[in-house]
């Protein structure tokens, strides 16, 4: 049964000094849904969140919050509330001056907030910091803080910029576990900007990708990941290695000099296209078997798996593989039709 | 080693240049005699004949009342003007900001003058003629520029992104510039007060152009009484000032030190 | 964040005490009220070309140059030594330094009456020691011993905020690749310090160009100064419209001059001065 999505932007367009940071924008966001902007830096997801926040004024289009125009309602009327990657905590207020900022505002009386306060310091782990100045605060508490004093007004909505950039690795990992189960536990939309493509894929349930102002591709990760529209997405998401191609006729496509079996159909006869196969999915055969023969070029230990180039008909291949072949040895390579993915090219700088 | 002597021998040296005649002045607003040349003997008449002038008791509230209200009348405007300007964009802020600095880099005789012509002139109109209240106006005149100036500087260093989070959990703009923007900003608040306080009570030029034949400040009278020559009245004057200075300085440098043990130094 | 409203009671404040009377400035420099009404004209201005008024102008630029040479030669030894390691940390010194600029100026310059007056201290110091009596009031040197002294903080303090700030390490490198003291000076010290020794021969000149309590005060009722001619202009003879030529004149000569130092000193963005 198909709901109002919570939140939904038509046709967003915006320009900032003669460069459009967003061209055409249509997005909608369900209700309790984990939703990440994903990017490179310019691809205009920030921007984006600031137009749902309200900090900036879309050039055209229109925003609608729970089927009602927002587009001209400044951020302090909106039922969202933002997560800053900087965290920008008051620094002349303790924590749980912080935290109550706007539920002072709500103008609700002391002992509810302080009940609030203490309830949320307690969901982010930071029980008992409210006397703490925003100075003594490692990193990541002051990440919590500017979390909890985000989630204490019971927001619809929550949006993140990037929160976590500035954090350690492991510490990272913690928090978007963290996040993760505080979203499940609330039961908020969270709307969630990144450029770290595994952070986007841990956490999400929906993933946007974006690049120069326009939507690549919207899915879930798992079909963002197997099923990537374009050869940026590709690129993007995961390691890929890209091979021009042409497509001979349904199922059938020659690159790296040979004719492969495949599993795409649609395309016209002799089209040009890009090719990507996942580093995973080529399997090493002893020479001989297997389409491609080639050299190992490189071997580097990830813990994971080993990954390898091997250099075949003037392709620099990159293998994921728990086998290992040394440097020099001769090797072949064989792609399953169904590894094989066939994406129209596209005109990508 | 040498240099260091050298060095210490130097330093004395100006110090003493720095402080030769407010010690001299200090020393002979005791001296018996008029003149400055013979120590007479000790005595404390020439700070009760002071205290009795009316003159320079009229002076000295003109010169504190002037310096009060203008500052803080000052303080008020050129900070929510620093806040405007902040946010302007780049040609009407280099206007606005050139404009501003004018009565800071203009000599304070053209200022002093150029306001003159202004209160001449509008006086068939407004029928206020130059007096305590145009002294007062052009305190404040050259007072914002410099409260405007200590103010700018910290609001270039917010973080833009502390306003916007204030925004976003529910503060009107008006709420958000009180409770967060003001208090970040107070440093440079302060310094403006202060700053524009101490110009305007060591202010001579410009009050001396914009006030009429009645009234007087600290500085106009000891220059209409300097013109006449020496009198040890100015002396007694002078080390009270002189005292009052030293002490204000010892106790802000206490209070400094003690709030901030590694404070920097260069107390202004 | 409509915020730039809360500029307009300044923006209305500027426009009536700092644009009009500057514009008055400008009408009572280029125009001469007539039987025939109020015409344009450059006659004020020229008047300031005849040899009298000039040679109050080019004494007052000599004094002002003498005195910001001197205060630059004094001061800079000040600045640092006030800045080198023995003393950086000695605050008390710092606030000594400061104190006298604190006190009224006007004081200060009476204070220099009373030292060189007939009769006065140094006359009595001469008179100790069978010298004969010597009368340094209302000469030049007064006057440029009377702005030295009030000035010379002006020129310490910014080239001893540069000094301050100064990496020390650079010394130290300049050091370790062979330079003796001298040399470091010359080649390191110096030229770093420039900007502040900009910012301070600015902060010396423009006020003793401009000053007429000094000369009033230590150079005696007849020694004039561009300062002082101004202030007769418009106290004692009443042709307002020389005295605002004059102010106008004096005016685009410190402006010009300002914006020649701007282009050395970099450091001067648009935020504080101090």
């Amino acid at each position: 049964m198909p709901e109002e999505p919570i939140i939904r932007l038509v046709n967003i367009s915006k320009n900032f000094d003669g460069t459009e940071a967003l061209k055409d924008i249509n997005l909608y966001i369900r209700k309790n849904e984990f939703l990440t902007l994903l990017g490179p830096s310019g691809c205009g997801k920030t921007t984006t969140l600031r137009i749902i926040a309200g900090f900036e004024r879309p050039d055209s289009g229109t925003v609608y919050f729970e089927g009602k125009d927002i587009t001209n309602l400044p951020p302090y009327k909106r039922k969202v509330n933002t997560v800053f990657q900087r965290y920008a905590l008051f620094p002349h207020m303790n924590v749980a001056e912080n935290i109550a900022f706007g539920l002072r505002i709500k103008k609700l009386d002391n002992k509810t907030i302080e009940r609030k306060v203490a309830e949320v310091l307690e969901l982010v782990n930071l029980k008992g910091f409210e006397k703490r100045s925003v100075e003594s605060l490692s990193g990541g508490q002051q990440q919590r803080v500017a979390i909890a004093r985000a989630l204490v007004n019971e927001p619809e909505v929550l949006l993140l910029d990037e929160p976590l950039g500035a954090l350690d690795l492991k510490l990272r990992k913690g928090m978007q576990n963290e996040l993760k189960r505080i979203q499940k536990m609330l039961g908020i939309t969270f709307v969630y900007v990144t450029h770290d493509q595994e952070e986007a894929l841990t956490m999400s349930d929906t993933i946007v990708v974006m690049k120069d102002g326009t939507i690549q591709q919207i899915g879930t990760p798992e079909m963002i990941y197997n099923e990537p529209k374009n050869a940026f997405v590709a690129d993007f998401i995961g390691e890929s290695n890209i091979i021009p191609g042409r497509m001979l006729k349904d199922k059938l496509v020659y690159f790296a000099g040979h004719e492969f079996e495949c599993v795409d159909t649609g395309f016209e006869h002799n089209e040009e296209v890009d090719v990507v196969v996942r580093p995973e999915d080529i399997k090493l055969v002893p020479t001989g078997e297997g389409m491609l023969q080639g050299e190992v070029e490189s071997v580097t230990f990830k813990g994971v798996h080993y990954e390898m180039i091997v250099r075949s008909e003037g392709i620099n291949w990159m293998i994921h593989s728990t086998l290992m072949e040394p440097v020099g040895s001769r090797i072949g390579l064989r792609i399953l039709p169904q590894d094989i993915h066939i994406m129209k090219k596209v005109a990508i700088k | 080693m040498v240099g260091r002597v050298i060095k210490r021998i130097y330093l004395y040296l100006i110090f003493l240049f720095l402080y030769a005649p407010i010690i001299m002045l200090v020393v002979y607003s005791f001296n018996e005699s008029r003149s400055m040349g013979r120590w007479s003997g000790f005595t404390l008449k020439w700070y009760a004949e002071l205290f009795k002038d009316t003159e320079v008791m009229r002076a000295l509230y003109n010169t504190l009342a002037i310096a009060i209200l203008s500052a803080i009348i000052a303080t008020v405007i050129g900070t929510a003007a620093a806040i405007g300007i902040h946010e302007m964009k780049r040609i009407k802020k280099a206007i606005v900001m050139n404009l501003t600095y004018l009565p800071v880099i203009n000599p304070d005789i053209v200022t002093g003058v150029s306001l003159m012509l202004l209160f001449v002139f509008t006086k068939p109109f407004t029928g206020m003629g130059l007096g305590f209240f145009t002294m007062l106006l052009a305190h404040i005149t050259f007072n914002i520029p410099y409260v405007i100036l200590s103010v700018m500087p910290k609001l270039k260093q917010l973080d833009k992104h502390i306003y916007e989070a204030a925004l976003d959990l529910g503060a009107t703009p008006f709420y958000a510039l009180r409770k967060i923007i003001i208090p970040q900003i107070m440093p440079g608040i302060v310094t403006g007060l202060l700053l524009a306080f101490t110009l305007s009570i060591d202010d001579f030029v410009i009050s001396f152009f914009t006030t009429g034949s009645g009234i007087s400040n600290i500085a106009i009278y000891v220059y209409s009484m300097a013109r006449r020559g020496i009198n040890p009245k100015i002396n007694a004057l002078s080390t009270i000032m002189f005292v009052t200075v030293l002490a204000l300085l010892i106790v802000v440098n206490t209070r400094m030190s003690r709030d901030n043990p590694k404070a920097k130094e260069g107390v202004r | 964040m409509r915020r730039t409203c809360y500029a307009y009671p300044y923006l209305v404040w500027m426009v009536i005490f700092i644009v009009v009377p500057l514009f008055l400035l400008l009408f009572y420099t280029f125009t001469v009220n007539t039987a025939e009404g109020i015409r344009f004209t450059l006659e004020h201005i020229k008047r300031i070309w005849e040899p009298i008024y000039l040679m109050v102008l080019l004494r007052s630029i000599l004094l002002a140059l003498i005195c910001t040479v001197v205060c630059l030669l004094i001061g800079y030894p000040v600045a640092l030594i006030l800045s080198s390691k023995e003393y950086s940390q000695n605050r008390v010194l710092a606030m000594l330094f400061v104190i006298p600029m604190w006190i009224n100026f006007l004081v200060r310059t009476y204070a220099w009456m009373s030292l060189l007056g007939k009769n006065g201290v140094i006359d009595m110091v001469m008179n100790f020691l069978r010298l004969p009596s010597i009368q340094l009031l209302y000469t030049d040197q007064a006057v440029v011993l009377g702005m030295v002294y009030n000035f010379l903080p002006f020129m310490v303090l910014p080239i001893y905020s540069v000094l301050a700030k100064m990496d020390k390490s650079i010394i130290e490198a300049a050091q370790d690749l062979g330079a003796d003291y001298i040399t470091v000076l010359k080649r390191v010290i110096i030229p770093l310090s420039l900007p502040g020794v900009i910012s301070g021969i600015t902060m010396v000149f423009m006020p003793a160009v401009t000053t007429f309590i000094i000369s009033r005060l230590l150079g005696g009722g007849q020694y004039i100064l561009i300062g002082n001619l101004i202030e007769q202009q418009f106290i004692v003879v009443g042709d307002w419209n020389f005295g605002s030529a004059i102010s106008f004149v004096l005016m685009v000569i410190i402006l010009i001059t300002m914006g020649i130092m701007r282009k050395y000193d970099k450091e001067y963005e648009g935020g504080a001065i101090w």
